[in-house]
């Protein structure tokens, strides 16, 4: 029951989560907005249609979309609501959830590159790039929940309940701000991505899908949504440990943090430099990377005087 | 005397009295005249004549506003070849090129003789666009990308190839034709001058006013009439109109493609605002069917009069919030300053126009150099010019000369308030039947909103219209694209290129 109702919320927040950053984006505009559900007409509509291939592309593009959303399904199952208990869940999914994001990742690149479209190759050149400057970003922040509760799978990480000291909740807030900065990144918003452009040599991860239509299109989309529900319900897990709010804030929570964020943010800024990306990047995983130090020291009891 | 002198507010010029140079003479002239800055040349193109062919060359002297015309001839079968000016001076190489692809004549020294735009009717039937050896690099590290011909959007066709090193581009070649429709010879090809003012409406869509500006100016001359102030005033006004539309336009489609949502969304609105404002006044948002030869079939009334002033005053109010908006946001200020940079120097070999090369520090406005019209009289224009060449000055560029140009219809329509409330402004219809000066040269200079457009009208023994060439600032601004792009990251390109905006149909033809 459980288990059930954790898989549901998560579902909803990964539907809600697109519907909320139009809407924001929208209302900023002086517009009254498509339909909240849209995309899942849009998708519904692609899932009903075919596929059409390239004559040059080989069984690893056809497969793609299925592993890539196929991947990105499994990691969200590891990802609990609050202290409800998620689907999967062992010692150690910590790992397992961030590469089975890279999986899905390495699917994605080997296709572009599969396609033999110049265009493809660009996206897949900096969709690696991008990729492996995040994910020590994401070990990181990982490790630093694990670090901070003592716990290796995220059900358990969270199952410990409130924060006990100021210590722990100062760590649990800036690894939600670390995770809220790697969903834009790992979403692909802007400022790293821009995803309403229809500039093919501007884009990163919509240049990789260009050769997708119908079924396969559906597929990547739906393992987008995915794996953003997935990295905003960490992050406002972790928001609602620390602050000790009642488990099921931890859903509407990701919901409007990350809708609500990347609606402003796209709204209001526009998006970065391709080169500045990889500064934006890394200083993300800089600052995981002080985050999880200073756990580290704070576990030593170290005091900071 | 080696030039006919004239300037943009004289009329027809006959063929018999432009010298006729030797192509030596010419060349000599041309090449020493265009070394100094105060000179480019507005129009030179090829015309066969029985069995001689004769060139004409249009060269505006910025510094003392004339214009001064002169030709050379060779037989239309010798096969002697030009020594190439292009190869001293860069900004002759699209009127070289269409001479050499359209007539077979061969000019020696060249330095890249790529076809212009493949008509039909090209000399050399063999070369055509899907064999067209574009320009390569050898390299371990290089690769090729090709965007187009067919883009996404509702973008026109032309094919980009870009030679990169990673993210950086080192070349890029733009291959353009694919938009030729054959518009000169359907000019010569009707003697219904309506259908060919409407033609002239067709020749860049976004630049409906000023090709059918150009081309009335030049029958106007031809005609050899002239037209009441009023009526000169009004057509400046949709000029303006224009004007704005566009570079509001282009603001909010910069924003667009670095993702600033606030700055595009403001400005499609006030775009849409300023072409329904045109709307309002002649029935169609782009101004088609409202420059018509020698009179108008839509003149101003008081209210209209009134409208179109209430509503300019308010698009630029809310316009100069956006451009504030613009210059104080950081992370638009990032992706554009500094970003595809064309140096003044390099603008002015290339022979750079328009707002572009003000952008650049190159004062090139044919508004002040050599006006016509209210220009000449009511309006002293002041151009405005920019120094550093980059996206942002081709950007604020644009936003000082919306402000501008608001203020221009503003004091055209304050002058006129009293001429309409008194009904004392009746303007004649247009009149399509005007006979034109027979075996004469006429040009149409006018600045449009993307820089200097010239329609060099030519008519036969019996005053038809034998040929009419006509040249968009775009001819000259796609090198400058290509130069702006060099060294810049590719994804940069797409505002490169949205800070020209350059016509495609208007290069095609």
């Amino acid at each position: 029951m459980n288990t059930l109702l954790n898989t549901l919320l998560l579902l909803a927040a990964a539907v809600a989560i697109p519907g909320v950053i139009n809407r924001t984006r929208a209302r900023l505009a002086g517009r009254r907005g498509i339909r909240f559900l849209q995309h899942l007409y849009d998708v519904r509509l692609q899932l009903r249609k075919g596929a059409v291939y390239s004559p040059t592309v080989s069984a690893l593009f056809r497969a793609t979309p299925s592993v890539y959303a196929g991947a990105a399904l499994i990691a969200a199952l590891f990802v609990p609501v609050g202290d409800l208990q998620p689907l999967l869940s062992f010692e150690g999914d910590i790992v397992a959830f961030a590469y089975l994001l890279a999986l899905g990742r390495v699917a994605l690149i080997l296709a572009a590159m599969d396609t033999g479209s110049s265009f493809e190759g660009m996206g897949a050149s900096r969709e690696a790039l991008y990729g492996a400057l995040v994910e020590p970003a994401l070990m990181l922040t990982a490790g630093t929940l694990a670090l901070a509760s003592g716990q290796c799978s995220f059900a358990r990480i969270f199952a410990a309940g409130a924060a006990i000291d100021t210590q722990q909740i100062v760590i649990l807030l800036l690894a939600t701000y670390i995770l809220v900065k790697i969903v834009f990144t790992e979403s692909g918003r802007v400022p790293v991505d821009d995803p309403r452009t229809h500039l093919e040599l501007t884009m990163i991860h919509e240049v990789m899908c260009l050769d997708y239509c119908g079924v396969d299109m559906a597929l990547v989309k739906i393992g987008g949504w995915l794996k953003t529900a997935a990295l905003s319900l960490l992050a406002a897990d972790a928001a609602t440990t620390a602050w000790g709010c009642p488990w099921w804030l931890a859903a509407p929570g990701a919901v409007l943090l990350t809708g609500l964020s990347v609606g402003i943010v796209e709204s209001t800024q526009a998006r970065n430099k391709l080169s500045r990306n990889t500064t934006f990047i890394l200083t993300i995983a800089a600052l995981a990377a002080l985050v999880f130090f200073t756990c580290y020291l704070l576990r030593l009891n170290i005091g900071l005087q | 005397m080696n030039y006919f002198v004239t300037d943009n507010t004289s009329g027809a010029v006959r063929l018999s009295d432009i010298p006729e140079l030797s192509y030596g003479e010419f060349y000599d002239d041309l090449a020493a005249k265009l070394s100094d800055e105060r000179y480019h040349v507005a129009h030179y193109f090829a015309l066969p004549d029985d069995r001689r062919m004769r060139f004409f060359c249009l060269l505006l002297d910025d510094a003392a506003g004339q214009v001064l015309v002169t030709s050379h001839a060779m037989e239309y079968y010798e096969d002697t070849a030009l020594p190439s000016l292009t190869a001293l001076h860069p900004q002759m190489h699209p009127f070289e090129r269409d001479i050499a692809e359209r007539y077979g004549i061969r000019f020696d020294g060249m330095p890249w003789p790529k076809p212009l735009r493949f008509p039909f009717d090209r000399y050399d039937r063999r070369s055509s666009m899907d064999n067209y050896p574009f320009y390569t690099m050898e390299g371990g590290s290089l690769h090729e990308v090709n965007v187009g011909p067919i883009h996404a959007g509702v973008i026109e066709p032309g094919a980009f190839r870009f030679i990169c090193n990673g993210e950086q581009v080192l070349h890029l070649e733009i291959a353009l034709g694919y938009q030729h429709r054959g518009v000169e010879a359907a000019f010569a090809a009707t003697d219904n001058r309506l259908r060919q003012v409407c033609l002239s409406e067709t020749v860049a869509g976004d630049s409906a006013v000023t090709h059918a500006t150009a081309f009335t100016e030049a029958l106007a001359k031809l005609a050899g009439r002239a037209y009441p102030e009023q009526l000169v005033r009004e057509r400046t006004l949709a000029l303006e109109l224009e004007r704005m539309a566009m570079q509001i336009a282009d603001t909010g489609a910069l924003s667009m493609d670095v993702g600033y949502q606030l700055g595009q969304v403001a400005c499609e609105a006030l775009r849409t605002m300023t072409i329904n404002t045109t709307q309002a006044w002649c029935g169609n948002r782009f101004a088609k069917g409202l420059i018509r030869p020698l009179g108008t079939d839509h003149p101003l009334t008081a209210e209209k009069a009134s409208m179109i002033r209430r509503n300019v005053a308010e698009i630029a109010r809310r316009y100069d919030e956006v451009r504030h908006d613009l210059k104080s946001s950081p992370t638009v200020l990032a992706r554009f300053e500094q970003c595809g940079i064309v140096p003044r120097d390099e603008m002015r070999r290339i022979g750079g126009v328009g707002q572009a090369a003000r952008a650049s520090g190159l004062q090139r406005d044919i508004r002040a150099s050599h006006p016509w019209g209210i220009y000449a009289s009511e309006l002293r224009h002041e151009p405005i010019v920019k120094r550093h060449g980059d996206v942002m000055a081709r950007l604020m560029m644009r936003c000082r000369e919306v402000l501008q140009s608001a203020g221009y219809i503003d004091r055209m329509l304050a002058a006129s308030e009293e001429l309409l409330a008194g009904g004392s402004a009746v303007l004649p219809a247009p009149d399509y039947a005007a006979p034109l000066a027979p075996d004469s040269l006429a040009f149409g200079l006018v600045e449009g909103w993307r820089g200097e457009t010239c329609h060099a009208v030519v008519t036969d023994a019996e005053g038809r219209i034998a040929a009419c060439r006509v040249k968009d600032p775009s001819l000259h601004n796609w090198m400058a694209l290509a130069l702006a792009v060099r060294s810049e990251g590719i994804s940069d390109f797409p505002i490169c290129n949205k800070s020209f905006n350059l016509s495609y149909c208007g290069h095609d033809l």
